[in-house]
């Protein structure tokens, strides 16, 4: 159910992009910042570069509805072929939105949205915001696999929904603590991740370089 | 220790995870002696992190199985050897496995397996519902249907406690539904890592244990079956009526761990959402909006779907007008149970239903209550009952 003291998050992506480590660091950050939070993916039979979607729930209350968000306030686009391919769960990548909603999307340029898409988006009021995320991890992070942190440098940049230390902390956590196995594709990332950066403190530092990078990288789109 | 202790005094801390890491955590508590895994699609990371716990000597011994149909049979054969096991499996591995649950409950073995509750095919879906419930429902297992995260975690640990009391000494299914609870990160509480059930002791079980190094052959070899017909039939049957009053047994430990085999919120209520899993947190979802527009509505959460709370639900909707029972299944097995206990079964709106793995909204449930409100005849809740 949607209602004003509730941010409710849609993360559109491809497989291998992170949009479950995403919304994963989203949730712990906001947990950590005394909020409750509710985080969960969708997917198929794992497949890099299918469409993948995550859902972040927060809100100062308790929430208890679970499974995807329909009516999100906020659309996270990580890749260009979310819209430009149809590689979402949901048609339009805008379905849902609640009026005055923002989307970000993951492009080195604004893309070419159809007229009518346009003039929806505009009837609704919607934010829409872009940032070059991919290009920005390669960057500052040095890889493009940061490209999901990216986002959440975005994301802080058009709703403060959690503090940066917030951010920190769960970056540290999801990469540094205990022996945590999403699936094997996603601790095969993993070693990847830590072998490009090869000590932990440097991972997360250069982590947040991409948060602040990204953040001041966010575009917004005037219709 | 006392199992209580464990269960509901232990002090806890909170944690940020998600309902497969849960099922670690209550297997990491549960003093599991073998866990037996087919990790596949669709299954859920628990499985895979239970055998992280076996690397960080939690367990006596872990493996993988050819198949989910010799898993279950596998962790049969621990358990009748007198070791505590632990499994899970999901949708069509249930499928697949199923000959081996009946055969779980015939054996009177108390083991206990975490199903992760998914669509079955065809077409494909790898997504949560829970029909598969429906076709557990009188192998002579008990059911657990756990709501989120936290519920998965304490129910597993009671499942063992219920499970192997002597004069009950069932399988135990607890269930969740896949995605909503097993991929969902949320607030779970946790006992502290140092404390784990007693041993499981086969000294207590009603039944023999078997010394796997000299099976006992002849059980093995000369079934009743190949005796006479007559004394197979009879032994089968009046075999399923020690273990369909075995669970009758259960309720009492039930009500003693689980606090009962169903929970209720605003019993003065007259119309009812009835729910049990990830249902039921939807129907939170749905109270509130409905309380907001002045529609006062109780919840009933069913947690023992086997055995089935008959007299608590009777007691509960004495008073009730209307019982609606949203589902994460097309066959709708809830309400089917939930007709079945009660008079006057008019009252239950079976739905809304959702399949094959989709949400359920809020909106869905919030509009079946509406609907089912301005059927001609009915009594309006809001106006006669204040808040």
């Amino acid at each position: 159910m949607t209602n004003k003291s509730r941010t409710f998050i849609r993360m559109s992506g491809l497989g291998g992009q992170g949009v479950v480590t995403a919304a994963h660091i989203l949730g712990v950050a906001a947990v950590k910042d005394g909020l409750k939070c509710v985080v969960n993916p969708f997917f198929g039979a794992e497949k890099r570069l299918a469409p993948a979607e995550s859902y972040v729930r927060i809100a100062a209350d308790e929430i208890w509805e679970r499974g995807e968000v329909l009516f999100p306030n906020i659309i996270m686009i990580f890749h260009p072929h979310v819209i430009t391919l149809g590689k979402c769960y949901t048609m339009p990548f805008f379905a849902g939105l609640q009026r005055g909603g923002k989307i970000i999307i993951n492009s080195d340029r604004p893309l070419d949205l159809r007229e009518e898409e346009l003039a929806q988006l505009k009837e609704l009021g919607a934010e829409v915001y872009y940032v070059p995320a991919t290009q920005t991890a390669v960057e500052a992070g040095g890889t493009a696999l940061s490209s999901n942190i990216a986002m959440l440098g975005a994301l802080l940049a058009v709703e403060a929904l959690v503090s940066p230390e917030a951010i920190r902390d769960a970056i540290a956590e999801r990469f540094g603590g205990g022996k945590f196995v999403a699936s094997g594709t996603t601790a095969a990332l993993d070693d990847v991740l830590k072998s490009k950066f090869d000590r932990l403190a440097q991972l997360i530092e250069k982590n947040m370089a991409v948060v602040a990078a990204a953040q001041g990288r966010v575009s917004k789109h005037h219709y | 220790m006392d199992p209580e202790y464990l269960f509901s005094e232990a002090p806890r801390r909170q944690v940020f995870i998600t309902g497969s890491e849960a099922v670690a955590e209550a297997v990491k508590r549960a003093n599991v002696d073998i866990a037996i895994a087919y990790p596949i699609t669709p299954q859920s990371e628990s499985m895979h992190l239970v055998g992280d716990l076996y690397d960080q000597g939690y367990l006596k011994d872990y493996y993988r199985g050819e198949n989910e149909f010799a898993v279950m049979a596998a962790v049969h054969g621990a358990s009748l050897g007198g070791g505590r096991v632990f499994t899970a499996t999901s949708g069509p591995g249930t499928l697949r496995a199923m000959e081996m649950f009946p055969v779980w409950a015939g054996s009177r073995q108390p083991v206990v397996c975490a199903f992760m509750c998914r669509g079955v095919s065809l077409p494909p879906s790898i997504q949560p519902e829970n029909i598969e419930m429906a076709m557990l429902l009188d192998v002579g297992m008990l059911m657990f249907h756990a709501e989120d995260a936290q519920d998965f975690l304490d129910m597993i640990l009671k499942a063992y406690a219920v499970a192997e009391q002597p004069d009950v000494h069932l399988p135990v299914g607890v269930f969740a539904d896949g995605f909503f609870v097993t991929h969902t990160r949320s607030a779970v509480l946790l006992p502290p890592d140092d404390l784990k059930l007693a041993a499981y002791d086969p000294r207590r079980a009603p039944v023999p244990t078997f010394d796997m190094e000299t099976p006992p052959i002849r059980l093995v070899r000369d079934p009743l079956l190949n005796k006479s017909n007559f004394i197979s039939y009879a032994a089968n049957a009046s075999w399923h009526q020690e273990i369909a009053a075995a669970a009758e047994r259960a309720r009492k430990h039930i009500r003693r761990y689980m606090g009962g085999l169903l929970e209720v919120e605003d019993p003065a209520a007259v119309v009812f959402l009835a729910a049990s899993g990830t249902a039921v947190s939807q129907s939170r979802e749905a109270i509130k909006v409905l309380r907001a527009e002045g529609i006062r509505v109780g919840l009933i959460k069913i947690m023992s779907i086997r055995p089935f709370p008959v007299r608590e639900i009777e007691a509960v909707t004495a008073h009730a007008d209307l019982i609606v029972v949203p589902e994460f299944n097309i066959g709708g097995w809830l309400a089917r149970e939930i007709k079945a206990a009660i008079d006057n079964n008019r009252r239950v709106v079976g739905g809304p239903r959702v399949f094959g793995g989709m949400t359920m909204p809020t909106e869905l449930i919030v509009n079946e209550v509406r609907n089912a409100l301005s059927r001609p005849g009915t009594r309006q809740p809001g106006m006669r009952a204040g808040i």
